[in-house]
């Protein structure tokens, strides 16, 4: 068996972002970057079917060099190869990440592909649905169980209020959610074992991209609390502000 | 310090000096503390529990006997990496470095350095994975700074050795599979393995610490212990081979505290810069900025000490007197910072809200095994001077 995890390199959910000066991205400067921890579930989910049954595992990443460091990440927790799309230049979007990952995934033709059932940075949920469409694949997203058996999967997903059971045959998309499985605290030796350890390189495929940012705001700074102290005397004044000022009735 | 927001402290670019295998390693071992000890600690410190099942999630990471050679089970990593290993840990609790000291230092390396070659294969792999806890009994009732002087004995008989007498202070001695022992034989030091459920030996748990909670500490108890005579250390002899192992793990806290140290700073740093008195953040005023600035000086200098001593460790030209020197310096500073920085909470301090007061009495303990302050002054007064001043 052939596995494949796309995995992304975010940046750390403790970032304090700041909008950069063109306006249309984040300023990086001073930013941690860690491998999205959603992708650390499905890192996690095909290191296990590996020590399980023995299948060839690969972890997939499209961006700049710096996306390496999710590839190093996915090896320190057991991934065996690694495969860098280098991007054409920084600006790309969901659809032009889905595109080359689809490209190169069916190129490699694993079996079973993972991804994190989204990344923290962008929050899109975008990209593993535009893979399966592109691949003509099944997907199953939010996924928090999974058995694999030898043609089918048999995954349980969230949904609103309870559970659903998918079977799928394979070669299948899943989407990790928390709690699919423990990830692993990266042993030292592999740890160690993970630096010298080669990416494949890949060029790039596909640069289009379907859509542009026009601007990039942070949300309007909270304005102040405002306290009326006159007791059970205020109650008019309070409705007032909460019609006039607030607009809220 | 809230577990998201901790950065370390890295005031003079330390960081650049790192390889990126130790930075990897110290991230990865921050994680595990920051998810699995911070929301914890305060609790089994409290009710007085060793949180023992985070032993084997710490043997799958490798963080027992990290530089002990691979065959044996270990990493072969170098020092540094065994150094901030332990800063890392004991950010945590010093109860939790405590165990992987024990561990790594005072079990597997006198196995490791002492040992037959059965001895080593047997127990090092099983130490590395934690299959086997270990502990390490020297001191005793009344023979602590002057272990020289212990009481404890092995009297060679038919097959093997007979051992009586005590020791206390004996950290992880309950749960412990095995112990190494030392124990004068024809009136020599040498170290003996004796296993948990030999008859004559039992391992009662101490009662009463107000320091060190979360970590067991134990009397071993010898009353005609036979042992089978595969179960000495061979290559053991004298007093030296028990101060060699205090060297191992004295360079492991003179790491440690430094962690201990710098989770205290960085928690008085935030708690200062928020909290408003007199109309200002009380980090505005400025005793409490000579506080701070000495806090970040004193862990700045503690930390390159550390470095240039493990670059001495992995270089071989590291002496006893070197790691002496930064076992008191980083017990010392870790003491007055965490005492200024329970200060500087004013009564949260004392909450377990904070890991402060936790802190500051595990560091008492910190400061006085495995050598006390005023030991460590002498063997470095003895080191500059040539004149001993023990007795
Ligand atoms: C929590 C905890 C865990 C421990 N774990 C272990 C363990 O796993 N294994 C083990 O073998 N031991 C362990 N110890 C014991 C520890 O190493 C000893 O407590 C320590 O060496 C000091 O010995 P003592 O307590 O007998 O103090 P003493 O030697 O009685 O010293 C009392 C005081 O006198 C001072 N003093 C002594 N001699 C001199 C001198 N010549 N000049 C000036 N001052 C002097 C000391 O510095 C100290 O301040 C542990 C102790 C604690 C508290």
């Amino acid at each position: 068996m052939k596995i494949a995890v796309c995995v992304s390199l975010v940046p750390d959910s403790t970032t304090k972002v700041k909008i950069g000066s063109s306006g249309k991205s984040i300023d990086e400067n001073g930013v941690t970057f860690i491998l999205n921890p959603y992708d650390e579930y499905a890192v996690e989910e095909a290191v296990q079917l590996k020590e399980k049954s023995g299948a060839e595992t690969y972890a997939i990443s499209f961006g700049s060099d710096r996306s390496k460091e999710a590839i190093k990440k996915a090896y320190q927790m057991g991934i065996e190869k690694g495969i860098l799309i280098k991007a054409n230049s920084d600006d790309y979007d969901s659809y032009t990440v889905a595109k080359n990952l689809a490209d190169a995934l069916n190129e490699l033709k694993p079996d079973l592909i993972f991804f994190g059932k989204q990344s923290i940075d962008f929050d899109g949920m975008a990209i593993p649905g535009m893979v399966a469409t592109l691949l003509n694949l099944p997907f199953v997203n939010v996924v928090t169980k999974l058995d694999v058996n030898r043609n089918e999967v048999t995954a349980e997903r969230e949904i609103e209020g309870g559970k659903e059971i998918i079977v799928s045959a394979l070669p299948a998309i899943i989407g990790a959610q928390k709690g699919l499985n423990n990830p692993r605290y990266p042993n030292l030796k592999s740890i160690m074992a993970s630096k010298s350890k080669p990416i494949e390189e890949k060029n790039s495929t596909y640069s289009g991209n379907k859509t542009e940012v026009i601007s990039m705001n942070l949300p309007p700074a909270k304005g102040k609390g405002k306290i009326l102290e006159n007791g059970a005397e205020s109650a008019a004044e309070l409705v007032k502000l909460l019609r006039d000022e607030a607009k809220i009735i | 310090m809230s577990k998201e927001n901790y950065k370390g402290v890295d005031y003079y670019l330390l960081d650049e000096l790192f390889t990126e295998d130790e930075k990897a390693i110290r991230d990865t071992v921050r994680d595990f503390v920051n998810n699995e000890v911070l929301p914890i600690i305060e609790k089994y410190n409290q009710d007085m529990k060793f949180p023992i099942q985070l032993v084997p999630l710490m043997a799958e990471m490798g963080l027992f006997g990290p530089n002990i050679p691979e065959q044996y089970g270990g990493m072969g990593a170098n020092n540094i990496v065994y150094g901030l290993i332990m800063q890392e840990l004991e950010r945590g609790d010093s109860g939790i470095r405590s165990f992987a000291s024990v561990q790594t230092s005072l079990v597997m390396y006198p196995i490791f350095t002492f040992g037959s070659e059965e001895q080593k294969q047997y127990w090092l792999p099983k130490l590395a994975s934690a299959e086997k806890i270990g502990c390490f009994g020297l001191t005793e009732p009344d023979f602590g700074s002057n272990p020289g002087g212990m009481i404890t004995k092995a009297e060679e008989v038919d097959g093997g050795y007979l051992i009586n007498g005590a020791k206390m202070w004996i950290t992880n001695g309950t749960i412990a599979d095995v112990a190494v022992v030392w124990a004068k034989l024809n009136g020599k030091v040498k170290g003996f393995l004796v296993e948990k459920g030999t008859q004559g030996f039992s391992a009662p748990e101490m009662k009463g610490k107000l320091s060190l909670r979360a970590s067991v500490t134990s009397e071993l108890v010898f009353e005609d212990c036979f042992i089978p005579k595969e179960n000495i250390l061979p290559n053991s002899g004298g007093l030296k081979s028990p101060l060699m192992c205090l060297t191992q793990a004295r360079y492991g806290i003179a790491w440690g505290t430094v962690g201990l140290a710098m989770e205290c700073y960085s928690t008085v740093l935030e708690y200062t810069k928020s909290r408003i008195q007199f109309g200002k953040p009380v980090a505005q005023f400025q005793i409490t900025q000579e506080k701070l600035a000495y806090m970040v000086t004193e862990i700045t200098k503690a930390q390159l000490l550390c470095y240039r001593l493990g670059q001495l460790k992995d270089g071989g030209t590291m002496r006893p007197q070197h790691v002496s020197m930064a076992k008191r310096n980083s017990c010392e500073i870790a003491k007055n910072i965490a005492s200024m920085a329970r200060e500087m909470l004013g009564a949260n301090g004392i909450l377990d809200e904070y890991p402060i007061m936790r802190h500051l009495n595990n560091i008492e303990s910190v400061k006085t095994y495995e050598g006390t302050h005023e030991m460590q002054t002498l063997i470095l007064g003895e080191d500059v001077t040539g004149l001993p001043a023990f007795q």
